[in-house]
């Protein structure tokens, strides 16, 4: 068992559930964002207990901050490791007769969406730190001083996405999310050992959720553009 | 049909190795891809020139020798076949032919189109096997009851001739189909189930120690596969495998 993440299929297994992981967490955080655009109070309500209950900030949060960092680099290990198991090239190579553009190209798509991810943090999760931990305001309020000044998260949300350039950004850096997840959804299924009867089903489901939630991502950024 | 050949040449194990072009005429749609370098190498050693040597034994798609990177696909563009069983009618009179060797860190190149392959009977003999009392006293394996269903995906799974068309279309150069069918076709069976923890740890460090990628799902090796193993039996050995991690 000590010896597992040493081998090549235990390093693809923990490739495959930190992506189911990481998975599930999408779909979290997009079942709140979506609350922007129906119920801006409640999307208040449940940014403020999302930041400041203990057990997301002080537990969930810095396993969320490891999955990621571990799918990263774990992704960028096993590309060096499987380039170095061919070290000449073929001279005519046609992988599109055998396999899609997203398969082959997991290394590009997450490159950008790592990029995606990095202007994502300055813009949101940075600024957060800096106003909970370094000015140490918790509150939550547009002014911490005037209780009746309502939440800030709605409207610090909708402000970000006003430059059209930051909302274009943001549409490309989903488009490569979703070219990621076409091929890692059914992909960590495959590594988990999962490949059955209920395959087909999975594969649909995949579908719809690789393509469903960047796309509802898109919408959010763009909602928040037109209406603001 | 007249083609343009770029075949890969190298003269030996630490020859450096090129592209070569070939010029070939009268070449029947009817042939073989083999009869074809057959008679490309008659010109060759009519001109005095180096014959291109190229694996092969049965011609027949079931010995698995025939290791052909053909215009970018192991074996060729047709499917289900290996490249002995790839006519030339798949081509057009005028096309631009690439000949190369299967490409692998674990497959290095022997001469010119030839492959050492030996790395397969290794991870072969660190596992594939069941042991059998053979001193008379052996059970007829038709006397133990075997699901039917589990019966033919194992029949399936050995069906793998351990050609490398898995290793050479992989982008990673991953041997796992290959692995995973010679896991399968024991682990399905009852005279299988005996040695499963050790068998599949052990095949599996013997392909990491050859130095095959790591699988990312692609699914190329299932596409170029000419006996059609299907990626499940991928999924059984990497539940084979942490089920054998956990136990052992």
């Amino acid at each position: 068992m000590s010896g597992i993440l040493n081998s090549s299929i235990g390093r693809k297994f923990a490739m495959a559930l930190s992506a189911l992981f990481l998975m599930v967490f999408l779909l979290q955080h997009f079942s709140i964002n979506i609350l922007s655009v129906l119920s801006p109070d409640t999307f208040n309500d449940v940014s403020h207990f999302m930041g400041t209950f203990w057990v997301i900030q002080y537990l969930l949060q810095p396993v969320l901050i490891i999955g990621v960092i571990f799918h990263f680099v774990m992704g960028f290990v096993l590309e060096i490791k499987n380039n170095k198991a061919r070290q000449i090239s073929y001279a005519k190579n046609n992988g599109g007769a055998n396999s899609t553009w997203m398969s082959r190209n997991m290394i590009w798509s997450g490159g950008f969406i790592l990029v995606f991810m990095i202007i994502h943090f300055i813009d949101f999760w940075i600024p957060e730190l800096n106003t909970k931990f370094v000015v140490g305001d918790m509150s939550g309020l547009v002014d911490p001083n005037n209780i009746e000044s309502g939440y800030r998260y709605h409207e610090e949300l909708v402000h970000k996405f006003v430059p059209i350039w930051r909302v274009a950004l943001y549409c490309v850096g989903f488009i490569f999310l979703a070219l990621h997840l076409l091929h890692g959804f059914n992909s960590s299924f495959q590594s988990v050992g999962a490949n059955n009867k209920y395959t087909k089903g999975l594969k649909g489901f995949s579908k719809i959720y690789a393509i469903g939630i960047p796309l509802g991502f898109i919408f959010i950024a763009l909602f928040h553009h037109f209406n603001h | 049909m007249n083609l343009t050949l770029k075949i890969w040449r190298q003269k030996n194990a630490n020859d450096k190795g090129k592209m070569v072009d070939y010029k070939i005429s009268d070449v029947s749609p009817d042939m073989s891809f083999l009869e074809m370098l057959d008679v490309l190498n008659e010109q060759l050693i009519n001109s005095g020139d180096e014959p291109v040597a190229f694996d092969h034994d049965c011609r027949e798609g079931i010995c698995g020798m025939c290791s052909l990177y053909i215009n970018g696909e192991a074996h060729g563009p047709d499917r289900g076949v290996t490249t002995c069983q790839l006519h030339m009618r798949m081509f057009k009179d005028g096309d631009t032919i690439y000949i190369e060797p299967f490409r692998a860190k674990a497959f290095p190149v022997i001469k010119d189109l030839v492959v050492d392959r030996s790395a397969f009977d290794r991870i072969q003999h660190a596992g594939g096997f069941i042991s059998v009392n053979t001193s008379g006293n052996t059970i007829d394996a038709n006397a133990i009851p075997v699901n039917k269903e589990d019966a033919d995906e194992a029949f399936s799974a050995a069906t793998c001739i351990g050609c490398g068309a898995c290793v050479a279309s992989c982008k990673n150069s991953s041997a796992m189909l290959f692995v995973g069918a010679k896991v399968s076709q024991f682990a399905l069976l009852p005279q299988g189930k005996v040695e499963a923890t050790d068998r599949v740890l052990n095949m599996v460090k013997q392909m990491d120690d050859e130095g095959f990628g790591n699988c990312t799902n692609t699914g190329a090796c299932e596409v170029e596969c000419p006996k059609g193993i299907s990626l499940e039996n991928i999924a059984r050995m990497n539940r084979e495998y942490l089920t054998a991690s956990l136990k052992g």
